[in-house]
């Protein structure tokens, strides 16, 4: 089953009288249950793209569908909504509420799609654990390094049980034993709970954990294809 | 929305000073405009009782053809037999005392030294005139058939050096328009607090007032305390007969009452000016806390959070401003006026004729005007974040978590 998918979708970025074109005509179709790499150098529009397909920004032109629905045209309010209830985002910055601590940071999400306390509670508890912060769960991300603050933010992307997860160069800011450990969390979880799971990075021992790589340049696809060496990086 | 306080409450936490100076900001001109609003009233207060005490009455009951600022004393313009006509308004029970004034025109002269003076005839057992016994400062007071005593002021008495024992000559209208004049000696002089009183006035019995202007039997008004302000219409309407015209406080009063409307209408504009001023103080802070957290509403954004959450967010922020900032002032504006109200402050002769302002003014805060403030202060803070909120929600998540850079 389709989570997402583009066709011909391009994006143009305005910038006074200069037009960059991030995106020239990329089409293509995300699997339920995927662990996908979009890969390629800085400007090759792998952040654009994720955007398009997370409902951050819209298309210049063409289509991008989430499970089904047509969402290159829906107002800012509606992309909310599809946001809140089907897609969670990791961002390279650890993207946490600075005065939240880790478990209303996850919590946050649930509290905006209505979930009553003792759900909440039940569903916090349960990825704190799943991410290995549950003694961390009363900590502000002050107070918390690099790699746990992605933790939690991989477990507030998950905090609604989204059918798709997007992550926007998720190790960037880490070193590498945090990295690798905040990828084997992505993966565990993709695995248990076959949630899809997109990531863009640049970043070879990254991508190693991806079993599908999609490699932009220039904002075209240049290659698509799955990963002959499952489990690469594990 | 617990969740919106708890962030709101922790982002003004975030930098404790700006947010304190914010509310102080608030709270200061908040304190102002307490302190503004209860010296107003303490001054039309204070106006309004020595006014009614020493002046007007609540009520007073003259000839209708009688004129004030003419200070007639002929006899069409005059109350024939007032003692009868005060004891039967006296037996009224919502009223205090009743009694007689006549009043005439006169100069003072002591050598060299001439004023001109409002005499009043008054009867000096009533307790109408209670605050002129009660206010002597030097010698005595009047005796009712005290023939050649009078009562003056004391800055009437600072003016020409007087003081109680002296004798001074007074000329004086007369009801066949004539004048006449005689020695009197000063019983006492007298401190209202008032010096459009204590400077004009001076008292003699009755009796004498009436020998000496030719207008035996005669008063000018009857002058009318109630037990309450608010029983006026009630007694206005017993009172009112064909001869006789009852005067209310405010016909007596007209400067009085314009006065009252003049400060009704600026101090809403001074209220609205310095809301005005700490308004922008706290728009600044919420400018600069969604610049600050520009990146912050992105990711909330992202999350799914909806613009009117997030501008609610804001808002319950400047709602926290305003409660702090209402609370601080509050706490300095009370603080001021009780300390203010104990000591009274000075500020001398104001000089203005038809209004009786004291020359101490006692700030009395009233529960409306601090409700009003209260309410203004929160509904111009809430305002204030306005702008900022709607900045705030109208960010498209992309844009916010680049920082608001395109």
């Amino acid at each position: 089953m389709e989570v997402a998918n583009v066709e011909n979708v391009t994006k143009i970025y305005k910038v006074g009288k200069v037009e960059t074109q991030a995106l020239r005509g990329v089409s293509l179709t995300i699997q339920n249950g995927e662990f996908t790499a979009l890969v390629g150098p800085s400007g090759s529009g792998k952040t654009t793209l994720l955007q398009l397909i997370g409902c951050l920004d819209q298309p210049t032109s063409g289509k991008v569908w989430i499970n089904g629905k047509d969402v290159s045209q829906l107002n800012r309010n509606q992309r909310a909504d599809i946001r809140r209830g089907t897609i969670g985002f990791v961002f390279q910055f650890f993207a946490l509420i600075p005065t939240l601590t880790a478990y209303e940071n996850i919590e946050l999400p649930l509290l905006l799609n209505g979930v009553s306390a003792a759900e909440r509670r039940k569903r916090v508890e349960q990825l704190l654990k799943a991410v290995d912060m549950a003694e961390r769960a009363h900590h502000r991300p002050d107070q918390l390094s690099g790699g746990q603050q992605q933790r939690v933010a991989v477990a507030r992307a998950l905090a609604t049980d989204p059918s798709l997860i997007l992550a926007d160069e998720p190790t960037a800011n880490l070193d590498t034993p945090n990295g690798r450990q905040v990828m084997e969390i992505m993966q565990r979880l993709n695995e248990e709970t076959g949630v899809t799971f997109v990531f863009a990075t640049h970043d070879p021992r990254v991508i190693q954990f991806a079993r599908r790589v999609i490699a932009l340049q220039d904002g075209l696809i240049a290659q698509n294809g799955v990963v002959e060496k499952a489990h690469a990086g594990a | 929305m617990n969740t919106l306080l708890k962030m709101a409450w922790r982002d003004l936490g975030r930098n404790r000073r700006r947010s304190f100076f914010s509310a102080l900001a608030l709270g200061v001109g908040m304190a102002l405009l307490l302190f503004i609003a209860s010296f107003i009233e303490g001054e039309m207060r204070g106006s309004m009782e020595s006014t009614i005490k020493l002046s007007s009455g609540h009520l007073q009951i003259r000839v209708k053809t009688y004129t004030e600022d003419k200070t007639s004393l002929a006899f069409e313009d005059l109350i024939e037999n007032p003692e009868r006509i005060a004891a039967q308004v006296a037996a009224l029970p919502p009223v205090r005392a009743a009694t007689p004034r006549l009043y005439a025109s006169g100069i003072i002269s002591k050598g060299s030294d001439i004023v001109g003076v409002r005499v009043v005839g008054v009867d000096p057992t009533s307790p109408a005139n209670a605050p002129f016994r009660d206010g002597i400062v030097n010698g005595g007071y009047l005796n009712p058939d005290d023939r050649d005593g009078i009562l003056i002021g004391q800055e009437l008495a600072k003016k020409m050096r007087l003081a109680s024992g002296d004798s001074i000559n007074l000329l004086i209208n007369t009801s066949n328009g004539d004048v006449d004049e005689q020695m009197f000696t000063i019983r006492g002089i007298f401190y209202t607090n008032a010096p459009g009183i204590d400077e004009f006035y001076a008292l003699m019995p009755i009796s004498k007032a009436q020998a000496i202007t030719r207008a035996p039997n005669r008063a000018s008004t009857i002058f009318v305390l109630l037990q309450d302000r608010f029983q006026t219409p009630a007694v206005v309407n017993t009172l009112q007969t064909s001869q006789y015209k009852v005067w209310t406080f405010d016909e007596l009063n007209p400067l009085y009452v314009q006065t009252e409307q003049l400060y009704t209408g600026y101090i809403f504009l001074i209220y609205l000016i310095v809301l005005a001023i700490t308004a922008a103080v706290i728009v600044n802070t919420l400018i600069m806390a969604v610049f600050e957290r520009t990146r912050e509403i992105g990711i909330l954004a992202a999350i799914g959070m909806k613009g009117w959450r997030i501008m609610t967010m804001f808002f319950v922020e400047s709602s926290l401003l305003a409660v702090g900032g209402i609370l601080i002032g509050l706490a300095l504006g009370c603080v001021t006026v009780w300390v203010t109200s104990q000591t009274g402050i000075f500020i001398g002769n104001m000089g203005v004729s038809g209004l009786l302002i004291g020359e101490r003014i006692f700030p009395f805060l009233t529960l409306e005007d601090t409700i009003t403030l209260t309410g203004m202060a929160f509904v111009i803070t809430l305002l204030a974040g306005l702008y900022p909120a709607l900045l705030a929600a109208q960010m498209e998540p992309v844009t916010a978590m680049r920082g608001g850079k395109n």
